[in-house]
């Protein structure tokens, strides 16, 4: 049995606020296992701040337990709760570093509040320097690093208090896409190597691909659909999830036509069905054309998943017959309801 | 009044004036920094809320600031003679700045620790400091240039309140503007005890502003 190193247990907050009570978060129950880099994905206002905020107290439940390593968080004094929130780091969308400290300075932070020796201290924040590959840094302030240096700084005042999990909130939102992949290979790499456990908090898709195993859907503040990353892409069964696993809006490639709304399926394909030519072969096999509107490679946890949008034929019978012979193939496809809707129609 | 006269008067008004603003400003960090990180601390958004202690304390600095400081002082001076015995002379004057001048430092040191950065504070917490922890090594670091800048601000208003308590007999460079400029009418001593105020001030905030910029390490 894997180990659970983080349990909400009916998590629910409520903020009080002038125009009456909002509800962030309603009820959630998730088991995170030791190890798991698991990503929590939803629109903006769905929660997930507040939700991973509530995970080392920093927003108290209304309702609910949090369980951190088998010990109870949610009730205890300051006391306590300080010694388990040193095993919990975090790093910010905004970085929040110490303007006035230099980039050593930030990392020796979290090393003297719990009181670790100095010479052992200034050590260890050396040596985390080389992690994130700022060595020649040091003595630079947070003014003088540029967007990502700041992260990495980041990340290594997270790693210096040698914690279990690492909370990312939107960690990676203010950068551009190089830095952000450069931040997320980090990141992958600590999961990985330290076998440090990751919450990440994103808006976007591509941030869970890159990093994570598993996922949980937010919306509304409730949990809709949650699993491993690869089998929600293959089959994603909420609204909430599809939206967001399916091509949208934001993508640069538009689909190729939008004539038919009927009868279309989304396939996703990995290595062990992308060698074939399977969609030319079925067009032979069954003697019938489909329409391509959508398609692109991504990569999911180092793997490559391809996934496709085609409008099979439009008679019920030729449609299946093509059904069956995906299926046949081992190709795993969805049907897409008509009135749902993505690419260029999704803009509007 | 020859020369000689005048220079050692100036010179020990200067120099009464001087121990005044500096023993005042300084006894009124003493008692007014704690007050206004307290103030920061217990505030709704503060990270020890305190609310019956906030408005307590809120209310008393408003009501002392409120206050014009010449009508302060003079109602302070009995209680002042009670105390250390007399009601003349630099040290009740330097009492009674103290007892106007803590709220006005309060309140500076509120400000410039509105200033810092509520997410910075945040990640104080999520890594388990505690509380003391906070306000020493993330609050009071972080504000280091604003609150040096609000202690330039502090010292010459409190150099100013020194120069009125001097019209009441309390010594220093008012005492003889008021005795030898006003009532004796000699208004080449009350120019210069006027510039030799211009300068203190001058001085006082270049000093400020230099030392607040070479302590902020976020422009260099
Ligand atoms: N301190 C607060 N007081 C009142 N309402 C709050 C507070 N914090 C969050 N909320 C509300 O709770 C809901 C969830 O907010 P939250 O910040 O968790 O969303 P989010 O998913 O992180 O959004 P984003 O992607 O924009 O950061 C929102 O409706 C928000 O207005
Ligand atoms: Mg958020």
């Amino acid at each position: 049995m894997a180990e659970h190193i983080i349990r909400l247990q009916g998590v629910t907050k409520e903020f009080d606020t002038k125009g009456g009570k909002v509800v962030a978060l309603k009820d959630i129950n998730l088991d995170i296992e030791r190890g798991d880099s698991y990503g929590i994905i939803g629109l903006s206002g769905a929660g997930k701040s507040t939700l991973v905020r509530t995970i080392n107290l920093l927003e108290q439940p209304t309702e609910g337990k949090v369980i951190f390593n088998g010990s109870t968080l949610t009730g205890l004094g300051n006391k306590d709760l300080n010694l388990h929130r040193r095993r919990i780091s975090m790093i910010f969308q905004q970085f929040n570093l110490l303007m006035q400290r230099d980039a050593i300075g930030n990392i020796l932070f979290p090393l003297e509040i719990a009181g670790v020796p100095k010479a052992e201290a200034l050590e260890k924040a050396q040596e985390l320097l080389k992690v994130v590959d700022l060595e020649d840094r040091a003595h630079s302030y947070p003014s003088q690093l540029s967007g990502g240096q700041k992260q990495r700084i980041a990340i290594a005042r997270a790693l210096a208090s040698d914690p279990e999990v690492i909370l990312c909130d939107e960690a990676t939102s203010a950068l551009d896409p190089k830095t952000t992949r450069s931040i997320l290979a980090l990141l992958r790499k600590i999961n990985e190597e330290r076998g440090i456990t990751l919450v990440v908090i994103t808006h976007e898709m591509d941030v869970i691909k890159q990093l994570c195993n598993k996922v949980a859907v937010i919306e509304y503040g409730e949990i809709v659909e949650r699993g491993e990353v690869s089998e929600i892409f293959k089959k994603p069964k909420t609204k909430a999830a599809r939206k967001l696993f399916f091509p949208d809006g934001q993508s640069h490639e538009k689909p190729l036509t939008k004539t038919s709304t009927r009868n279309r399926v989304r396939l996703v394909f990995d290595e062990a069905t992308a060698g074939e030519p399977i969609i030319a072969n079925m067009i032979m096999e069954v003697g019938a054309p489909v329409n391509f509107l959508y398609a692109n490679l991504d990569v999911l946890g180092g793997s490559q998943k391809g996934q496709m949008v085609i409008c099979l034929a439009a008679d019920r019978q030729t449609a299946e017959k093509q059904k069956e012979y995906l299926t046949a193939k081992g190709v795993e496809f969805i049907e897409i309801d008509e009135d749902e809707t993505f690419g260029e129609e999704a803009e509007k | 009044m020859d020369t000689q006269t005048l220079i050692q008067l100036l010179g020990e008004g200067t120099v009464q004036t001087l121990i005044m603003t500096l023993v005042g400003t300084l006894v009124s960090y003493i008692i007014g920094l704690p007050v206004g990180v307290s103030l920061i601390v217990t505030g709704p958004n503060g990270i020890r809320p305190m609310p019956a202690y906030n408005k307590v304390m809120g209310f008393l600095v408003n009501v002392i600031r409120s206050m014009p400081f010449l009508i302060l002082m003079i109602a302070f001076m009995p209680y002042i003679r009670m105390v250390i015995g007399t009601g003349i002379g630099t040290w009740a004057t330097t009492s009674a700045l103290i007892l106007a001048a803590w709220p006005f430092v309060a309140r500076m040191v509120e400000q410039s620790l509105l200033e810092v950065d509520p997410g910075v504070i945040e990640a104080a917490q999520a890594m388990g400091a505690s509380n003391m922890q906070i306000i020493r090594k993330v609050l009071l670091l972080e504000a280091r240039p604003s609150l040096l800048n609000g202690a330039a601000v502090a010292t010459i208003t409190i150099l100013g309140y020194s120069a009125m308590a001097g019209t009441l007999g309390g010594g220093g460079l008012g005492d003889i503007a008021i005795r030898y400029g006003h009532y004796r009418f000699q208004p080449t001593i009350m120019w210069i005890t006027i510039i030799v105020l211009v300068i203190l001030v001058q001085i006082m905030q270049e000093i400020g502003i230099k030392l607040a910029a070479k302590m902020d390490n976020r422009i260099n």
